[in-house]
């Protein structure tokens, strides 16, 4: 136990003990042993790569595989496609998430019961299984292979941020609005001026989620917008563009990781404490 | 018009704010609502329609009522796939348990806690296709990492393991518990720290054992946020895509219900009725599942969230 008035250990306090280190000791090798063959694998030579044993040293430390992955196969326009795609979607999905939640939790008006139970529907369909016709839709509008198509989508339906938004919402008392109000302000000034920044904790909660989600999703840039790479996709295709290269695929890996293994060392509490709150309407 | 509850009109003023209010809600709501149901309603009602039809998405439609249904049930390679789901749940259990012990454990554990919560946790957050390539590496038959690991204690492996029809889906199970054990590990966490420490200091002076201080003050906090991870475990099961899609391409018998949906729906001669019957039977399933989280927890729910937070 982790309170410092502790008595003397029994020796079965000590077992348990050690045990237990045995056990994340394990764990940390299941997590740890894919990784590192990926990291030894891009610094090797084609011939290097085939011909060793995967947790071998490289023989030669071949830093250009990451040169080629990087310009070859695209990672670098991935990665600037995936920039903009970010920027546009969490803005989106931040106002959009925010302004449906100020109206929910603060209006009354007809139709209000239909928006919500819209809202719950849709959080409980994997989006996953509709792209059928969601296709067919974006397909109809003319946005297949346009980067508007992932940022409506990433952007527009997310109800996660609702959620996020209206629990913070709730919490903020309604008579600071009031007060507001009589001092002349309008609803919009209120949401804008007063209740937006007082949001900021639910933001960078919202923020971190979408981060994460986006930056690591495959489906939705595969499907829409196939030939215009997202950093995702951008690594897809190294299996048609470098054939069995595989130290080239590595380099590949190790690129799109770390960035967000550098943010994950960064924000890890942000991380947490955002996924965990978020997670649980999935 | 508009009437107020005692059913006297309103005054001028007062029906003019609340034209006002109308106003605001309106052009707050316009956008959020319109992309919701052109991204996420129409489809949804879209799938449930098409499923009855056959339609290649260009041509005429024409109606074949319960027949793809009755394909997906009849036929092996849709069957098969929709009980793939099934190693995937599995899976998600034991994910569950373990991200549950792993979660006990590092309560109570002082050194090193947070390089042991980092390294579980980062897994999750891996790209999906970077992951999925990885353990492509992984399984490789002849310099694959397993086979060298087994080669480096003298052994040796099979020449392949994802072509072996009796534990690839295994394999592929156990990969995605790789991916996603951290994110239950993370929320179980989340909401043991929430647990009053006085309760342990009590159980300390009582002289419980670490199982009895588990059974009966950890699991009861935890107990609405495991079922609801129960309820998700069912979703993410029955809509796998992007580990067996990115490792295998679904061949070898590793096939899932949405990688044959995609194949369906996208692939040369796509059958757009065939693949929403598919997506339709996901949603009912969904909702069914739902329903019963509903039934069992419905008045739990909001604890389970404050918990998390």
């Amino acid at each position: 136990m982790q309170n410092n008035r502790r008595k003397k250990t029994p020796p079965a306090e000590t077992l348990v003990s050690v045990l237990k280190y045995i056990l994340l000791g394990l764990v940390v090798l299941a997590v740890l042993i894919p990784i590192y063959p990926i990291i030894m694998g891009s610094l090797k030579t084609v011939d290097n790569f085939r011909a060793s044993n995967a947790f071998s040293l490289p023989t030669v430390w071949m830093w250009k595989n990451y040169a080629d992955a990087f310009i070859d196969g695209g990672m670098a326009i991935g990665f600037l496609n995936t920039l903009l795609v970010l920027a546009a979607s969490l803005i989106i999905a931040i106002l959009c998430g925010s302004m449906t939640a100020y109206v929910l939790s603060r209006f009354e008006f007809v139709g209000k019961k239909a928006v919500k139970a819209a809202f719950l529907l849709v959080s409980l369909i994997p989006s996953i299984t509709t792209q059928v016709i969601t296709y067919r839709i974006v397909n109809a509008l003319g946005l297949v292979d346009n980067l508007l198509a992932p940022i409506l989508m990433f952007g527009g339906t997310d109800i996660l941020a609702v959620y996020i938004f209206l629990q913070f919402l709730d919490s903020i008392s309604v008579s600071l609005d009031e007060s507001a109000r009589l001092d002349g302000a309008n609803s919009y000034t209120v949401f804008f001026k007063i209740l937006l920044p007082l949001l900021k904790p639910a933001i960078a909660t919202v923020l971190i989620i979408k981060f994460v989600g986006v930056y690591n999703e495959f489906y939705i840039p595969f499907i829409y917008a196939p030939n215009v790479h997202l950093v995702s996709t951008a690594l897809y295709s190294f299996t048609s563009s470098f054939g069995t290269r595989w130290e080239i695929i590595c380099a590949g890996q190790i690129i799109i990781i770390l960035p967000m293994f550098v943010i994950f060392l960064a924000a890890q509490k942000f991380i947490y404490s955002g996924l965990a709150a978020g997670s649980v309407k999935g | 018009m508009t009437i107020t509850a005692r059913g006297v009109p309103l005054s001028p003023i007062l029906r003019d704010r609340r034209r006002k209010e109308y106003l605001f809600v309106a052009s707050f709501l316009v956008l959020p609502v319109l992309l919701l149901v052109v991204f996420s309603l129409l489809p949804v009602l879209g799938v449930t329609v098409v499923s009855f039809f056959r339609w290649d998405g260009l041509g005429k439609m024409s109606f074949r009522g319960f027949d793809y249904y009755k394909r997906i049930f009849t036929e092996p390679e849709y069957w098969r796939a929709l009980l793939n789901s099934l190693y995937y749940l599995v899976g998600a259990f034991v994910q569950l348990a373990l991200a549950m012990l792993l979660a006990t454990i590092l309560t109570f554990t002082a050194k090193g806690k947070g390089f042991f919560k980092g390294m579980i946790f980062f897994p999750y957050l891996i790209n999906g296709v970077a992951a999925g390539y990885m353990f492509y590496v992984f399984f490789e038959p002849s310099y694959g990492t397993l086979n060298s690991l087994l080669s480096l204690f003298g052994g040796t492996g099979p020449a392949s393991w994802l072509t072996n029809g009796d534990i690839n889906n295994i394999l592929l199970a156990i990969v995605s518990v790789w991916r996603f054990l951290g994110l239950n590990f993370i929320m179980f966490l989340g909401v043991i720290a929430s647990i009053d420490t006085g309760l342990y200091e009590a159980a300390d002076l009582d002289g419980a054992n670490s199982w009895q201080v588990f059974r009966y003050i950890i699991m009861p906090s935890i107990r609405p946020i495991v079922f609801l991870n129960m309820i998700l475990a069912v979703k993410g099961a029955i809509s796998v895509f992007d580990v067996p899609y990115i490792i295998t391409g679904g061949s070898f018998g590793t096939s899932s219900f949405v990688i044959e949906a995609y194949r369906v729906s996208f692939g040369q001669n796509p059958n757009l009725g065939l693949g929403s019957a598919m997506s339709t039977i996901i949603l009912i399933v969904v909702l069914a599942v739902t329903g019963v989280q509903q039934l069992f927890f419905g008045e739990n729910k909001k604890e389970g969230t404050h918990y998390a937070k």
